[in-house]
């Protein structure tokens, strides 16, 4: 989120989709989370201009939203690259080589874990287990998977994001059962 | 098995649609159900079907819905736990991205039994193409009248929401997942009251599985007779296995239980990569590895118990000669170190305290007394933990200890790097 915003232009763009959304539960209290998505997805990360707009559009405590956004990793409280690359290190993919792809991206993007390229491109991060272990190495960028990486298919990705003038993310590889 | 059941349209291109679903006989069982069976012959049927939970805990399905209260006057509320997230696990995510229909048809058929006229499908929050298809997939029941007020005309009434989790392992155990759902921390809380009792908004409430919902279109559609005549007696009816790690081939296989461990490997994973196994982790990453020459051990409930692991969610990783086991040891602490929720000391102080060890013996910085350490806190995690992510990874950590006693000594006596340079993660 940019200073551009103020806790005045979020309440007014998220106030109407939020109440959509608290049709779905009980309390206002379960609406926090979606909404912190909602706000995440609109403004690029969460600050707390977002935390207390949020918390005055559902009429609870600041704190409430807080807690939340602290303790869920999906939600971002500082700007990333244009591209997340989120790269699984849990066992099933270590076992395939995950750790040296993590090395070879440190050295292409000569960044650590945790940190974004000088161009704003890229966000390096190492992530547990996203539900790719049949096709590992597997990570994910933004939300699209990219799975039986190798460094050449690293590589080649990493070209095309980089030249891209469009998003080139399009579509996930589904995982597939075993031919039995 | 000849014949696969869960999987059967996995792989075909409509499978996601309602008219393809519908055509191969979907939402017809649960015509049957909202219009001649009463919620407790529901409820009857499953349990006479033996069905037990695919998530993780393998609890009888029938008897977790018997639980819920009858007339209370309460709101009951349905949950799907979708937050797959045990390293190895990847089945749910399959069922959902290419069959969601089915799981939209489970969960009506257990809200009808439950009498739940809301229910939650809690998707973690990486499964993005889940999301979408799931809710694609709910779109189309309402609009076909599967979902809404008045279901084929009864007084049954039932809706469905998604909500999505936002990276939070712990979010899998089920009352943690119901905090997540009231807004709160995905932190687990005291059991009794059960779920069953004083659940979601304090209402009774149950929790299944992607895959246990999946089965219980089965039942339905084929019968109790069919279901129980698959597997084991104590544990019937198909079941996904997942195949990840150093094998052959990796996938999904659609077995009954009761095979044994080494089977899985050869037959369906095809084999070691390299050389030969060393360890293979039965059921996900909780579940604590049995080596080499313990495969023989059959996939159930019982026999991984008496084994000291556990069936878990069936996910099978398997490590051959080319890994350092306290490598894995290592990652397995450092992975349910940054899940633990925080709520309790022993998980929240003893799994980093353990995970820092096994970095310093990984790295060769080892000191003797390091593994008697170990083991005295893997003993004051396991069973001091407020809920089974502490005992798990203390167990997991443990079974490394126990089985390869030998490479742990190496790394420590020799003072040596026996692994390849490891990146600074």
């Amino acid at each position: 989120m940019t200073a551009a915003y103020s806790k005045q232009d979020i309440i007014a763009e998220l106030t109407v989709p939020i109440a959509e959304i608290a049709k779905c539960y009980p309390t206002q209290r379960s609406v926090i989370m979606p909404a912190l998505y909602l706000a995440q997805e609109t403004y690029g990360f969460l600050d707390e201009t977002a935390y207390r707009a949020i918390s005055e559009i559902l009429e609870v405590p600041e704190i409430w939203v807080f807690e939340l956004a602290s303790f869920y990793t999906l939600y971002k409280n500082k700007n990333i690259g244009k591209y997340n690359l989120q790269l699984c290190t849990n066992v099933p993919c270590m076992l395939r080589g995950a750790y040296d792809l993590f090395a070879h991206l440190q050295t292409r993007l000569g960044i650590n874990k945790g940190e974004t390229s000088k161009d704003g491109l890229f966000t390096l991060t190492a992530v547990e287990c996203i539900g790719s272990c049949d096709v590992s190495p597997a990570m994910m960028v933004n939300d699209t998977y990219y799975t039986n990486l190798s460094k050449e298919r690293v590589d080649k990705l990493l070209d095309q994001l980089s030249q891209a003038d469009t998003d080139p993310l399009t579509g996930n590889e589904p995982s597939a059962g075993n031919e039995q | 098995m000849s014949e696969l059941v869960l999987l059967k349209h996995i792989t075909h291109p409509d499978s996601t649609s309602i008219a393809f679903y519908e055509k191969t006989g979907g939402y017809q069982g649960l015509k049957k159900i909202l219009t001649t069976y009463s919620p407790d012959k529901v409820i009857d049927t499953v349990k006479a079907s033996n069905l037990r939970g695919r998530g993780g805990a393998g609890f009888p399905t029938g008897l977790k819905w018997s639980f819920v209260p009858k007339d209370d006057g309460k709101t009951h509320y349905l949950c799907c736990n979708a937050d797959e997230g045990e390293p190895g696990t990847f089945k749910d995510r399959l069922l959902m991205e290419r069959d969601p229909h089915r799981v939209i048809e489970g969960m009506i058929i257990a809200a009808y039994a439950i009498q739940a006229e809301v229910a939650y499908i809690y998707i973690r929050g990486e499964y993005g193409l889940s999301i979408a298809m799931i809710t694609q997939a709910l779109k189309a029941a309402y609009a076909r009248g599967y979902l809404g007020q008045n279901i084929f005309n009864t007084d049954f009434s039932l809706n469905i929401y998604v909500h999505k989790g936002a990276g939070a392992y712990i979010c899998g155990e089920e009352t943690a997942l119901l905090e997540s759902i009231e807004g709160r921390r995905g932190q687990p809380k005291l059991k009794p009251p059960f779920p069953a009792v004083a659940g979601l908004y304090d209402c009774p409430t149950v929790i299944n599985n992607v895959e246990t919902f999946v089965c219980v279109t089965h039942i339905f559609a084929r019968g109790v007779d069919w279901f129980t005549s698959i597997g084991p007696e104590d544990a019937p009816g198909p079941r996904l296995f997942g195949l990840s790690g150093q094998l052959q081939n990796r996938g999904i296989v659609e077995l009954p239980m009761g095979l044994s461990l080494r089977e899985l490997v050869y037959d369906y994973g095809g084999g070691p990569l390299t050389g030969q196994f060393k360890a293979v982790i039965p059921g996900g990453l909780s579940a604590p590895m049995i080596p080499l020459a313990g495969l023989d051990v059959k996939m159930n409930f019982a026999d991984l118990a008496a084994a000291d692991s556990m069936m878990g969610s069936a996910a099978v990783i398997a490590l051959d000669e080319t890994t350092s086991i306290p490598t894995v040891g290592r990652r397995i602490a450092e992975f349910f170190s940054h899940e633990s929720c925080g709520k309790c000391a022993p998980c929240r102080e003893g799994l980093p305290w353990a995970s820092k060890i096994l970095n310093r013996i990984e790295s060769g910085h080892g000191r003797s007394g390091d593994i008697e350490q170990l083991q005295v806190i893997c003993g004051g995690v396991f069973g001091n933990s407020f809920c089974a992510l502490g005992v798990g990874a203390a167990w997991a950590i443990r079974a490394t200890l126990k089985h390869f006693p030998h490479e742990y000594d190496a790394l420590i006596n020799q003072q040596t790097i026996p692994v390849d340079d490891r990146t600074n993660l």
